[in-house]
């Protein structure tokens, strides 16, 4: 590399797949990065993600995440036609108020793997960087997990990272829906 | 609840539609009482803008009576307020710094990537505006959900009417941010495209602020007429060459500051290949940006350009080299509209502004379609329509 630009914008698809093969150990395994500076302080932000069984407040695709241990959760996703994945993932770093990353555990229908670093950003807050990479499955179930993690994983990766800085920054996510019929709607 | 709602082209309707409800814990339920429409609700009208669906309910210059608050609402009920139609949040970093329009979080997550595709960055979301700026309903109904009430609405002192503060909304603060992004220097002369609701309001303030003479133009002879009500002289473009009369008139200088209170006129709101589906709406050829480059003509050397008019896409025939050249300075934006209520609710109250003027016609809600249609089509006479739900059927 001859600049500075994250990894996860190059332009070579095998840059890439190299640096998410470091993080799952997949040769086949694409990355996605997304940033986002959210005006709260280091420490409150790393708490609220580090307690998992929260994320879904804000992941969309997540239906629920059930920790197991103190390291490991088990994360029940979204697939289309009402269908539900299911895995385990185990954390593999972490570092007090500045990173978390977690991995799936063997077998799992994606495996797939997480990473999120908070930094400093002065009277601004915090920047927070979300990093995944993920291997789309083979076979028939894979096929309709793949539609759903292929369905542009970065937009839903941006999508996420914009409702946590709402949470986060405000209190609440915002919704153009008037009515809670609206709004559970839109949640499903 | 009875809602006026957009159906397409030069179709809308007074429809029955559920009742909103809190469903964050800042909102406010605002019963409305009265409500404008706006030139900017033409482009709806004109089927211009992209991204509308039947049903939205239009409406983003609203005040009320507070019925219902969540939890972390400071409003109470029974207070009446002006709602601003940007909806910011007050907590990120651009609310921080007063860039309201500029809010990360006043857009739903999954409406902000048509903006950050389009801009780069997504704006706020805004009140009844289509589904580019977060698909919210809008005031021109009997209620209207309120998000971020603990910093967005105004609450309006006993002894103001509706007709004295409604514009706080948008057209007021719009036509003084306008004026302030000129940096008008006393003596000044500022000239003003367009004397529309906006252009007026940027007379009047630009007047304040010290400008030692405003030059209006448009082609309708009453809008003219108000403009020169507050002073200004006028062009009437039909009538006499613009730039001609401009060079003449500032003793061939040009004009220290220039203003663009026209816009897209119905016939520019355009997005650049983002989706097809909306490309194909939409009429590329037909970008009416007349009044920006007469004003960068005009314009004197050093001098600069204020746009408050509104431009959705990509511009041809932009006068770039005389922008550079002649060391112009562009500022615009979308009103921070939250910025300039409190100094303006008293610039009202010390009657230094006058806003009831602008009101040429009183309507009950039920008659919206017609208000459109009369604001459509006779722009001469009708300067600002306002909807009041409770009123009786006013016959024409
Ligand atoms: N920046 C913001 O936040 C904001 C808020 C409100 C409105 N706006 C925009 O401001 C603009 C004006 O709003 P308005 O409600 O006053 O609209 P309006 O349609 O009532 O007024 C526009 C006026 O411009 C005149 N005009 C047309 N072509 C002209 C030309 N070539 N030269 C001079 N005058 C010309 C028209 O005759 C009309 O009187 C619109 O683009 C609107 O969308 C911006
Ligand atoms: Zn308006
Ligand atoms: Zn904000």
């Amino acid at each position: 590399m001859s600049d500075d630009a994250p990894l996860t914008t190059s332009k070579n698809a095998q840059v890439r797949q190299d640096s998410a093969e470091d993080l799952i150990g997949i040769e086949s395994a694409d990355l996605i990065g997304r940033t986002v500076t959210i005006n709260r302080p280091r420490a409150e932000l790393y708490a609220y993600w580090r307690d998992f069984e929260q994320l879904p407040t804000f992941m969309d695709n997540v239906e629920r995440i059930d920790c197991l241990s103190k390291t490991r959760s088990h994360w029940v996703v979204k697939a289309p036609a009402g269908a539900m994945v299911e895995w385990d993932a185990e954390i593999i770093e972490e570092s007090d108020g500045e990173l978390i990353a977690w991995r799936s555990a063997e077998g799992a229908d994606v495996p797939n793997s997480g990473r999120v670093e908070f930094r400093d950003a002065g009277d601004r807050g915090t920047i927070v960087t979300a990093t995944i990479a993920y291997d789309p499955p083979a076979g028939t179930l894979g096929k309709l997990i793949a539609k759903l993690f292929q369905r542009e994983p970065a937009i839903q990766a941006r999508r996420d990272l914009r409702r946590f800085k709402q949470l986060m920054e405000t209190g609440e996510i915002a919704t153009a829906a008037w009515t809670m019929a609206q709004l559970d709607e839109e949640k499903a | 609840m009875r809602a006026l709602t957009w159906h397409g082209k030069h179709d809308v309707r007074v429809d029955t539609v559920d009742d909103p409800e809190i469903l964050n814990p800042r909102d406010a339920i605002i019963k409305i009482t009265s409500t404008a429409i706006c030139g900017s609700d033409l482009h709806l009208y004109d089927g211009y803008i992209p991204t509308m669906q039947a049903g939205d309910i239009l409406g983003h210059e609203f005040m009320g009576e507070v019925v219902e608050t969540g939890p972390k609402s400071t409003l109470k009920k029974g207070q009446r307020v002006v709602v601003p139609f940007t909806i910011a949040c007050g907590s990120c970093y651009h609310c921080g710094k007063h860039q309201y329009s500029a809010c990360d979080n006043g857009n739903p997550a999954d409406n902000q990537d048509i903006g950050q595709e389009m801009y780069g960055q997504p704006m706020s979301g805004l009140f009844g505006y289509s589904h580019l700026t977060g698909g919210y309903a809008g005031g021109q109904a009997e209620y209207v959900r309120v998000p971020f009430s603990d910093v967005g609405p105004i609450v309006i002192p006993d002894g103001l009417d509706d007709d004295d503060v409604l514009f706080l909304s948008d057209i007021l603060p719009t036509g003084w941010q306008a004026a302030e992004n000129a940096d008008i220097e006393p003596g000044d002369t500022v000239a003003v495209w367009g004397c529309g609701p906006v252009g007026l309001f940027a007379v009047q303030s630009a007047f304040l602020m010290g400008a030692a003479r405003v030059i209006a133009i448009d082609h309708f002879p009453h809008r003219l007429e108000l403009a020169k009500r507050f002073g200004a002289e006028t062009i009437n473009f039909e009538e006499s060459k613009t730039y001609e009369a401009l060079m003449e008139m500032t003793g061939g200088i040009g004009p220290d500051a220039v203003i663009d209170a026209v816009g897209l006129e119905a016939h520019g709101f355009f997005v650049d290949n983002v989706i097809d589906q909306i490309k194909a709406s939409l009429f590329l050829g037909t970008d009416r940006t007349h009044s920006i480059r007469q004003a960068i003509h005009a314009c004197r050397k050093g001098g600069r350009v204020s746009m408050p008019a509104v431009y959705g896409g990509f511009v041809d025939k932009f006068p770039l080299g005389a922008f550079m050249e002649k060391g112009l300075t562009l500022k615009t934006g979308q009103t921070s509209v939250q910025h300039y209520m409190p100094a303006l609710l008293n610039a009202i109250v010390e009657g230094k502004i006058d806003t009831t003027f602008l009101i040429s016609h009183r309507l009950p809600l039920e008659q919206a379609p017609e208000g459109y249609k009369m604001f459509h089509d006779s722009q001469n006479d009708v300067t600002k329509i306002v909807l009041k739900p409770g009123l009786d059927r006013v016959a024409r």
